[in-house]
């Protein structure tokens, strides 16, 4: 698998869109998505929400556990993946493309998001 | 945490050819296993729809032989093992003195004076170590034969034409919960109609020098009818929509076999006495007089997932605790098998849902099995 160049990367496994007009967009990664395998329910948060980098702010089912979903930046939820929630298995099938999960306004950005090749580094894939 | 250092987990026969078909191993029982090869939905729905192929060489395998087999087994075990016939199988428990399950067990009469017990390989040593044990006095030898064996499960409506064309084998026959002597393409293998997925299938024991090359036909004769590799992920997914019992789970040494609703396993009329049989007739008495929880089935009208230990609620009393949960690929919801007051056991009880971290989820309580395959 190869992690696109032009996103950055928490250590959460999360990944993040360059802004158009202040809004990212944020999924998990390849990586993770593999790790959870088959993805069965999404919980993201709602429009409007304030999330915080580095803090939960939903969860990814998977058919063997739960997992929490972080932020990797600070600022406000400007539209979710309606379709990811109706077809979570989307996570699986297309997590850089079609099972993006959030756009969010940015408010802050931690300064240790990580370049793909430093979390191709990180994560070992 | 533990001083000792850890003990690296024991790998099977076919660990080399899982890693090279890109498994996802996990470590169970101390063996590392695979949980998937793939997606855990598709391997779950072709072992349904076509056929999965399972490396199950975890599971503990102890011979017992000698004049007394039979005697020992009937007093080791709750079921009546010297009524088994020759080239039949047994779904039956071995229990404390208490009456606590210690392990579910298949045992397999391989002749007059041969037996073989197949434990779960959490509970492999510890059902080794009370067989030893209870063997004292009786002219019975108990054989740890662990590592004489690799076990691959061949399951699925597809599986019997499978088989067919690797062996001569009279597999028609051969009827559930039997098994013969046989060879399978080229490998001499005890040739087993059990399983634990709910679907027809076989379960092949096999020398461990065998088993790649066993693997390999199967692979290759199932793959016009759609078999895969399938790991332990699917398996779990598929036992639970069964409604079979999984020790660790639905089965504890804190549960006689009377509280998990598997009271027929224990034959109190067999003869001579066996190990629990005063504390289990006291069990069964006490599920006539004043009902345990009972196992029930959960069907989710929602999409979260209940796991064990997340409590059953009801008017907003805590009345039972799930003990097995997944998202049921038949199905399409999640499922659950959970100890439940007598009270709201009962299919269709209204108002009963589950705790899904702090949120009470609605459920409906079902009879068990979710799924029984058609004849």
């Amino acid at each position: 698998m190869s992690n696109p160049q032009q996103l950055r990367y928490s250590k959460e496994h999360e990944w993040l869109s360059g802004a158009e007009d202040g809004v990212s967009t944020v999924g998990i990664t390849e990586h993770a998505a593999n790790a959870l395998g088959d993805v069965v329910y999404v919980q993201l948060p709602e429009v409007g929400d304030t999330v915080t980098a580095g803090e939960t702010c939903g969860e990814l089912e998977s058919t063997k556990s739960v997992s929490d979903l972080y932020s990797p930046v600070t600022g406000e939820i400007a539209e979710v993946n309606q379709d990811v929630v109706d077809d979570p298995a989307l996570v699986n099938t297309a997590p850089f493309e079609g099972g993006w999960l959030f756009k969010v306004r940015v408010a802050e950005e931690p300064k240790d998001l990580l370049s793909a090749d430093e979390y191709t580094e990180f994560s070992g894939s | 945490m533990s001083s000792t250092a850890p003990v690296a987990p024991r790998r099977t026969a076919l660990d080399a050819l899982h890693r090279s078909l890109g498994a996802t191993m996990t470590d169970f029982a101390g063996w590392d296993m695979p949980l998937r090869y793939g997606s855990e939905r598709d391997e779950h729905l072709a072992v349904r729809g076509r056929a999965g192929l399972f490396d199950l060489s975890h599971m503990g395998e102890i011979t017992v032989t000698g004049p007394q087999a039979a005697a020992l087994l009937n007093h080791a075990l709750v079921g009546n093992i010297a009524s088994v016939g020759v080239g039949r199988a047994r779904y039956t428990m071995i229990c404390r003195a208490d009456g606590g399950i210690l392990d579910d067990l298949i045992v397999y009469r391989l002749a007059e004076t041969e037996y073989m017990v197949v434990a779960n390989a959490s509970n492999a040593q510890t059902v080794l170590d009370a067989l030893v044990e209870r063997a004292a006095g009786f002219d019975a030898a108990v054989r740890d034969d662990r590592d004489a064996y690799a076990l691959l499960a061949v399951q699925g409506p597809e599986s019997p034409g499978i088989l067919k064309s690797l062996t001569d084998a009279d597999l028609d026959g051969l009827k559930y919960y039997a098994g013969l002597p046989g060879t399978v393409a080229g490998v001499p293998a005890l040739i087993a109609r059990t399983g634990y997925t709910g679907e027809d299938g076989f379960e092949l024991f096999v020398a461990p020098a065998d088993a790649e090359r066993l693997w390999q036909a199967l692979t290759e004769a199932g793959a016009p009818v759609g078999l895969v590799p399938c790991g332990l992920s699917c398996r779990d997914t598929l036992r639970l929509e069964a409604g079979m019992p999984l020790y660790g789970h639905e089965l504890t040494t804190a549960l006689t076999p009377f509280d998990a609703g598997l009271g027929r396993v224990v034959k109190f009329e067999k003869e001579g006495d066996f190990v629990g049989r005063e504390a289990l007739s006291a069990a069964a008495a006490r599920a006539e007089s004043e009902p345990p929880r009972v196992l029930v089935g959960l069907v989710a009208e929602g999409r979260r997932v209940p796991r064990a230990g997340y409590p059953v609620v009801a008017d907003g009393k805590v009345v039972g605790e799930i003990t097995s949960g997944a998202p049921s690929p038949t199905l399409g919801r999640p499922i659950a098998m959970a100890y439940v007051d007598a009270a709201h056991a009962v299919p269709g009880t209204a108002g009963v849902g589950v705790d899904i971290r702090g949120s009470h989820e609605p459920y409906e309580v079902v009879a068990l099995p979710f799924y029984k395959r058609r004849k």
